[in-house]
């Protein structure tokens, strides 16, 4: 692989915080190595800042390797950018070419208030889940691990639902904020599982009214939320919400 | 004196009769008892599921906008667990046996017997939770072998387990917060531990959004919050990981163990420059099928592909035989080390190894054909089938190696060099988990574990989920049935208030610096003066001048620090500031602790104390104890020590030969 440097134009988000409003600032960092990460560049840019006494641009971010779901920059016009199948922090800066211009937002939906700048609150993805996203068990319940064989394709499909990060991306991608695609992917993978059998109806119910209470939009079946998600979760899964759902709505007393 | 309760009678006895004689809180009390857990990772979010499930009143804290996302969610390759699944003759004894083995002899048998005896009860656990745990087509649970041992107890979910397996206790903690039996806090600090009469009663907490200060009561306060890798400033830890809870304890009276033992994992993704704000792993489980290598000769700079094989040295398997790839982790980063310090590194730095796939592809191709009984399948056809089956293994770690390096490692060897990753010195703990302050306990990562010098891997995320779900139910009870007249102190009491001054001074004293050098650049610094004289082999000398410029790098930190923006208001840099204050201190102890330990045991290699072949040599007449550091004041520590008493395991030199 060759390495490059280039500079870079870069129009970022700022807002103080929800109560302010925000706009765009225009910013310039050069010499940046193709190897950096995203966010490496942006730790350029924000040692730049706070240098020249300026405010540093807050993101989230942690595990920056692509598993905790916190990064959230909404980068040309794509969640976590251009490539498929990845996340804000995996983005490297061989994406990027000299003179390059690049627009960064943070995810916009009306359930995910923003808290600073490119920071924004995805706290009702918690209750969500809080809603029925679970199995009661309590510890120390539990038979023997091996006393419940599952078909390794259901474990590996429930498996594949369950990769999903919370990142939001697919709120941020759809032009309803519809937080469908990771619904789905909390209701498929304890439905495809059979110890999520016994709670089946009432979690998706919960679980879907909770999501309409935060605000997040109806689907429309666009398909942008598979297409932008880091784990490439699968519409199918909101097939298989709609058969839940409508399932438990048929049988409910 | 330190004194680990460790309970009479024989190892296999002693936790069936502790949890047999232990005391226990009826619900109608346990609904008046108010317990903090501060951090919400494997132990935390565990913790605090059990908890509020046995109906205490549970308030949980965590730095990141949501418990799902603590650094417990990157662990990749596994957890253990004495099933004997695989009818290999695995055993609680054996994973015992191990796990001292592992740890060089620097852990305590009657927390590690303990360890195995509830690891089966974890994988139970979760499977009923719903974690997908990878498994064979007859429906049952898959294991794959990890470093260090030689039968298959690692229960595994792709490269993801700890994701699935935080979810799984985050799910947990949810319904509980659903349930109103915990209240969870997320963007919240824990700045300080409250003492009241000697017992630890509370905490100061910084909600990260606004910056306001909070005082939080209660009846215990129990610290979950992960290891303290990042003082190297480049790690495997997440960005936001810190010592700041475990420290602050430390201040106000915990001692501080071990702090010296750190895990330095052989298999990460080199640093490729200046820029580089973390290193990420490659799962050891890739051990089991890459074959690690470097030329034979020095300074080659041939591509891995234009050398042949029998110039290649593939050391591990040379140095030792029996375990070959599979040795522990101190042992295998440590050969990395040497090969490149000798000059045979590759990449364009020189400070990295191979790490070969190419021979497991063929193998693994070869058995594909073979279930389809053909056996003229091209070679290409072969490589092709192999592939799929490594994919199918390990697909996410070569996807995200190809991600940040830009190469395919289907094609090339990946290129890997040590970097560091868990931490297993921490604050003291005693059986319980109790600290030597009544009232705060430690668990996961952050406290002295279980593992000694040297943690074998699929061990922590075991040791995470064991303290949480299986050991703090029992324990936490037994001291909190002495407290059930114990009325909730209101946070008006001077205790509270002189904490919570004590952080708003500190605040405020770090935002009236207004310096020169920001807050990364203190720590890269500290970083690499860590790194360089207590990383992978230390000498006194060298620790020598690392204590002198840590002092100093201390006093230009608190003299010249620039941290922007406002105190009442979402300020990363102002935490982050917070967080390296503290890992600065750490550093000088971590060094202190080094120079102390006149041996090499696990990951410590003092390089004045070697076998003739490099290998680590212990001192058990002399060092065979816990160092608990009790601190005195600035820059002063007092050394307690908890002698080890092996009853049942005969400590011998570690041998993988
Ligand atoms: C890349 C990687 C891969 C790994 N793979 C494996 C593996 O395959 N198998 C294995 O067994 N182990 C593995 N480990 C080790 C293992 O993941 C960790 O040791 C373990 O998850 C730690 O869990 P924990 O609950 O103790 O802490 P963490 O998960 O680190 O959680 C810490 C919690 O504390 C909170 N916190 C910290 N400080 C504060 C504060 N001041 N105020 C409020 N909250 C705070 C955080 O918000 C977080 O919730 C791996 C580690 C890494 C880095
Ligand atoms: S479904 Fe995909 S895009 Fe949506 S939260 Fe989950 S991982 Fe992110
Ligand atoms: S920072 Fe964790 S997924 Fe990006």
């Amino acid at each position: 692989m060759e390495h490059y440097h280039m500079n870079l134009n870069l129009k970022v988000w700022r807002q103080k915080n929800c109560k302010t409003k925000g706009e765009f600032k225009l910013y310039r960092v050069e010499n940046i190595s193709s190897e950096m990460s995203f966010l490496e560049m942006f730790d350029v840019l924000n040692e730049q800042l706070i240098r020249d006494g300026d405010d540093p641009i807050t993101f989230d971010h942690d595990c920056r390797e692509g598993i905790c779901g916190a990064c959230s920059m909404y980068i040309n016009g794509k969640p976590h950018g251009p490539w498929q199948a990845n996340t804000t922090c995996q983005l490297h800066m061989r994406a990027f070419k000299d003179g390059d211009t690049v627009v960064v937002e943070p995810w916009r939906a009306d359930a995910f208030p923003v808290i600073k700048d490119l920071m924004v609150d995805r706290s009702a993805f918690d209750r969500i889940i809080q809603a029925g996203g679970y199995i009661s068990v309590n510890t120390g319940n539990a038979v023997d691990g091996n006393s419940l064989p599952i078909p390794k394709d259901d474990a590996d499909a429930s498996f594949a639902a369950a990769m999903c990060i919370g990142c939001g991306a697919c709120v941020a991608a759809c032009k309803n904020s519809s937080a469908m695609l990771f619904l789905s992917a909390k209701v498929s993978h304890l439905a495809l599982l059979p110890q999520g059998n016994p709670e089946r109806k009432s979690r998706v119910m919960n679980m879907v009214a909770q999501m309409d209470k935060e605000g997040f939009g109806a689907c429309t079946n666009t398909g942008a939320c598979e297409a932008t998600c880091p784990k490439e979760i699968s519409l199918s899964n909101i097939a298989r919400l709609n058969q839940e759902y409508l399932m438990a709505g048929l049988t409910e007393k | 004196m330190l004194d680990a309760k460790i309970p009479a009678g024989p190892l296999d006895d002693k936790w069936v009769d502790y949890k047999g004689h232990c005391k226990l809180v009826n619900p109608a009390n346990k609904r008046k008892l108010e317990v903090i857990i501060v951090g919400t990772g494997l132990a935390g979010a565990s913790a605090a599921a059990s908890l509020g499930e046995l109906g205490y009143k549970v308030k949980a804290f965590c730095f990141q906008d949501s418990p799902r996302r603590a650094h417990s969610i990157a662990a990749q390759g596994g957890i253990n667990a004495a099933k004997n699944y695989q009818n290999d003759g695995d055993s609680v004894f054996r994973l015992f046996y191990d796990t001292i083995k592992g740890g060089d002899y620097r852990a305590r048998e009657s927390n590690v017997h303990r360890l195995a005896e509830v690891s089966a009860n974890i994988i139970d656990q979760c499977v009923a939770q719903g974690v997908p745990f990878a498994r064979e087509y007859g429906g049952l649970l898959s294991n794959r072998s990890f470093g260090g041992t030689q039968v298959q107890r690692t229960f595994y979910a792709a490269g993801q387990t700890g994701q699935q397996l935080l979810i799984g206790a985050y799910q947990a903690l949810e319904r509980q917060v659903a349930l109103g039996n915990v209240k969870m806090y997320s963007r919240h600090e824990m700045l300080e531990v409250v003492k009241i009469d000697g017992k630890a009663r509370g905490i100061i907490a910084r909600d990260l959004v606004n910056g306001t200060l909070e005082r939080h009561f209660g009846h215990a306060v129990l610290l979950c919050t992960g290891g303290y890798g990042n003082v190297f400033y480049l790690s495997t830890n997440a960005m936001g990981s810190n010592v700041t809870a475990a420290w602050k304890a430390h201040k106000k009276g915990a001692a501080f163990a071990n702090p010296c033992f750190t895990q330095i994992h052989p298999t990460c993704i080199p640093v490729s420059g200046d820029h580089q704000s973390k290193l990420t792993l490659m799962s050891e489980s890739l051990r089991n099928d890459g074959r690690i290598w470097v030329p034979k000769a020095q300074g080659d700079n041939r591509k891995a592909s234009e050398i042949p094989e029998e110039e290649r040295d593939y050391y591990l398997e040379r140095r030792y035989p029996a375990f070959g790839n599979l040795v522990p982790r101190d042992v295998a980063s440590r050969a990395a080390k040497e090969r490149c310090d000798e000059g045979y590194g590759v990449g364009t730095s020189k400070q990295a190894v191979y790490l070969d796939f190419s021979a497991a592809i063929i193998r693994y191709g070869k058995i594909e054909a073979g279930k389809e009984g053909r056996d003229d399948v091209a070679e290409a056809e072969i490589i092709t089938m192999g592939k799929e089956v490594v994919k199918e293994k390990y697909g996410n770690l070569f996807d995200m190696y190809e991600k940040i390096t830009g190469e395919n490692p289907y094609e090339v060897p990946m290129r890997i060099y040590p970097a560091v990753h868990y931490t297993m010195g921490g604050l003291w703990v005693d059986y319980e988990l109790q600290t030597n302050v009544p009232g705060l306990y430690c668990l996961g990562e952050a406290n002295v574990s279980d593992h000694g010098a040297n943690r074998l891997g699929a061990s922590a995320l075991m040791q995470g989920l064991a303290d949480g779900y299986f050991v703090i139910p029992y324990t936490l009870g037994n001291s909190l049935a002495d407290e059930i007249y114990a009325k909730a102190i209101e946070t008006t009491h001077p205790a509270f208030e002189a904490a919570e001054k004590e952080v708003s001074d500190r605040i405020n004293k770090l935002m009236s610096i207004k310096g020169n050098q920001t807050v990364e650049s203190f720590h890269k610094r500290l970083g690499k003066i860590i790194w360089e004289k207590c990383g992978m082999a230390r000498n006194e000398k060298g620790l020598k001048e690392a204590i002198a410029e840590v002092q100093a790098l201390k006093k230009e930190f608190w003299s010249d620090v620039k941290i922007p923006g406002e105190i009442n208001e979402m300020n990363p840099e102002l935490d982050k500031a917070n967080r390296v204050a503290d890992f600065i201190e750490l550093g000088e102890l971590m060094c202190i602790d080094a120079l102390n330990r006149n041996e090499s045991c696990g990951g410590h290699f003092r390089e004045e104390y070697q076998t003739p072949d490099g290998e680590a040599l212990r001192d058990d007449a002399n060092y065979m104890y816990v160092a608990a550091w009790e601190y005195k004041g600035e820059s002063n520590w007092e050394l307690n020590k908890e002698p080890l008493v092996y009853d049942v395991i005969k400590p011998t030199q570690r041998n993988y030969k």
